[in-house]
């Protein structure tokens, strides 16, 4: 564990692992920003119930007296999530959204930001403020490999988190539900005129945001087993930042930015001997980029249309 | 003339309002001890706050069955006041203030957590209202000022006792701390921890912080395993000490964890599992070896709350045992009397061993260092002052 190399692709590799879960989150910003141009404030309060929701799910299925195979009780936690924080994006877009599509953006913003607060105050009310533990799924297990050190936990977040980008950017760029996002982002007053329902399009964006936040939420539950109601405040901001650092409304850009801001949370304390510059590092390099590129790092700018 | 005579009755009328007022609030305060309690209900903490609310209500509770406090010739009843200060500091500052004012409470027992403690001292300070915090160990919340107390050691001490232990028993020429940088009670303990572990012939070879709120420490992980530590120091509270703990483990970090009182709670074997077993940390009481008097308590407790006081709860019991003696002894609900009383405390027999005031607002009094073993904590060693 001496060598420099090895310490190196140990950063690299927590790097990663943190990476991940940020742009898992900063998709759902993304992809909302991207049809609706409205930054959905509450994303990283799904993310937090995701967390809870596969918390308990783990819990019954672990309590069962069936003795199922673990990667049974990975994948049903992990639908069961989906599931719930899609429904959950579903409906807070239909009650709290909807309504508000034709008043000025601010009202929706402050909306998403009050929506924000409900989750996590009713998450305080019903369930406490004490910390939960996550059950461990997977029993932990050990490697190493030339004095880098790694776990199965670690490998499987990455894997999952990575099947679920190239999923959702298949499904974004070579389906027709895709093409149909795409052409609303594009522009929302034409494409009703072509027999697109935008609503059934803008839910479904929701949906599979959310359910993205939700495989977040269990995957970081895997990796920091202890939940609190407030933990997506900081994870939603960091996620958010990452969503405009790859250039917000780009999903390629959204995975870009998780890696760089998980890079730059992992590197600052090496590299700044203390971690207190963390969120001061990752913010200026926010105004820095942009100051030079507005649009972040994939953005393309957009056309002011006479 | 008449809009005259208007603004005569006026102020007549609030004369005599402020008059009945003044009275009014003479006659309450002499029917009932009034006392404020500060503590971390919501927030990271909430263990502490709640242990902290419940056995002041306990104290209450014993008081208020025999009669009341007895000062002078009368027996009174307690009243207590009870304040979330959401374990921020400036909710801290913002819940004694309001207990000062609003409640006109006699004393503050509360806040718990050094952070939280520091600023809510200084505005009890300036009103010369005692308070009295049972779990705050950093030296800066009584450094200074006549009216605050607390009922628990100081963490030049507890660092002290870590750092012997960690020399002596451990035998570790090398060690390793990582602390959160923005609470003072993990800074605090930190610093005097590898101050005297190198004044010991030791050397502290990673000094590794974070920011409260963090979940991810892999990157100052692998920092302290490159200087591979003989003993890995982790002054922090037990809702962050697990996830520290599991992710040193998961990087092959191999060596012994030490820790401090911040750990005494139960909830830390809860959320932290086998990852922890063979651990030791410092604190203030052991139940396990628990004087009659600290048997009498952990029975009344268990029996009204239906599980064991952690260490908070003991020393807040202590907290409020201190000021009622003081109270009696002075037999005034006179703040600078109750004061001046309190700051001459001799050996006085608390849940949480003897203690004693030399005129300011820290106690002498003995730590014991706690192992967990079997997913329990068990009594390993006292260490005297």
């Amino acid at each position: 564990m001496s060598c420099p190399v090895a310490i190196a692709l140990q950063y690299l590799l927590n790097a990663l692992q943190l990476g991940s879960v940020y742009a898992l989150i900063a998709l759902g910003y993304s992809m909302v920003y991207g049809i609706l141009t409205m930054i959905n404030f509450a994303h990283g309060d799904i993310f937090m119930v995701g967390a809870y929701l596969a918390m308990w799910a783990t819990l019954f299925l672990l309590g069962l007296p069936l003795n199922l195979p673990i990667i049974f009780i990975f994948l049903g936690s992990l639908l069961f999530t989906m599931t719930l924080t899609a429904a959950l994006g579903v409906s807070i877009e239909r009650l709290a959204y909807r309504p508000l599509r034709q008043a000025p953006k601010v009202s929706a913003v402050i909306t998403a930001l009050g929506v924000g607060l409900f989750l996590e105050n009713f998450t305080l009310a019903t369930i406490g403020p004490e910390p939960r533990q996550v059950p461990a799924i997977i029993p932990v297990q050990q490697y190493s490999w030339g004095g880098v050190a790694f776990t199965n936990v670690q490998l499987l977040i990455l894997v999952v988190s990575l099947i679920l980008m190239v999923l959702l950017d298949t499904l974004v760029r070579r389906t027709l539900t895709g093409m149909a996002m795409r052409a609303i982002s594009y522009n929302r007053v034409i494409v009703p005129l072509m027999g697109v329902s935008v609503d059934r399009i803008i839910s479904l964006t929701f949906a599979i945001g959310s359910a993205i936040a939700g495989a977040g939420g269990l995957l970081y539950g895997l990796a920091y087993p202890v939940l609190d109601p407030y933990m997506g405040i900081r994870i939603g901001w960091w996620a958010f930042i990452a969503a405009v650092v790859g250039g917000i409304g780009n999903i390629r850009g959204a995975v870009l930015g998780g890696y760089v801001l998980g890079t730059v949370e992992i590197f600052t304390p090496v590299l700044l001997a203390s971690s207190t510059y963390r969120d001061s590092v990752a913010f200026s390099m926010l105004l820095i980029l942009l100051i030079f590129k507005p649009t972040g790092l994939l953005g393309r700018p957009t056309v002011e249309k006479v | 003339m008449l809009q005259r005579g208007i603004w005569q009755v006026v102020r007549v009328l609030s004369c005599l309002a402020l008059i009945v007022g003044a009275v009014g609030c003479g006659a309450k305060s002499e029917q009932e001890v009034r006392l404020g309690v500060n503590a971390e209900l919501t927030g990271s903490k909430p263990t502490v706050g709640d242990s902290c609310k419940k056995a002041m209500e306990l104290l209450a509770e014993q008081i208020n069955q025999q009669g009341g406090l007895k000062v002078g010739e009368r027996q009174i009843p307690l009243k207590l006041f009870i304040e979330d200060n959401e374990d921020k500091a400036e909710s801290a500052a913002a819940a004694a203030q309001k207990l000062i004012s609003q409640n006109n409470v006699l004393a503050v027992i509360g806040p718990n957590a050094s952070g939280n403690a520091i600023p809510a001292a200084r505005i009890c300070e300036d009103s010369g209202v005692i308070m009295i915090s049972p779990w705050s160990t950093n030296p800066k919340t009584t450094e200074g000022k006549k009216y605050i107390f607390r009922a628990c050691f100081i963490d030049d001490f507890q660092g002290q006792v870590m750092a012997k232990f960690a020399r002596q028993h451990l035998k570790a020429d090398t060690a390793a701390v990582l602390y959160d940088v923005a609470s003072e009670y993990n800074k605090g303990i930190a610093e005097f921890f590898k101050q005297f572990f190198e004044a010991d012939g030791g050397k502290v070879v990673a000094f590794a912080s974070y920011t409260t709120g963090d979940k991810d420490f892999s990157s100052q992980l692998t920092t302290i395993k490159a200087a591979a530590p003989q003993v890995l120091f982790l002054p922090n509270y037990y809702n962050e000490v697990p996830l520290q703990v599991k992710q040193a483990r998961n990087q092959g970090l191999s060596c012994a964890i030490i820790g401090s009182d911040s750990w005494g709670s139960q909830e830390l074997l809860t959320l932290g599992g086998a990852d922890l077993e063979g651990s030791f940390f410092s604190t203030h009481y052991a139940p396990d070896i628990a004087t009659p008097k600290a048997q009498e308590f952990i029975k009344a407790y268990e029996a009204k709350y239906g599980k064991k006081p952690d260490d908070v709860a003991a020393l807040t019991y202590d907290a409020g045992l201190l000021l009622c003696n003081a109270i009696t002894q002075a037999g005034s609900l006179d703040r600078t009397k109750v004061r001046d009383t309190l700051a001459q405390v001799r050996e006085f027999e608390g849940v949480t061993g003897k203690m004693t005031f030399k005129g300011g607002g820290d106690p002498v009094k003995s730590a014991v260092i706690l192992q967990v073993q079997n997913g329990q904590f068990k009594y390993f060693a006292s260490v005297q002052p």
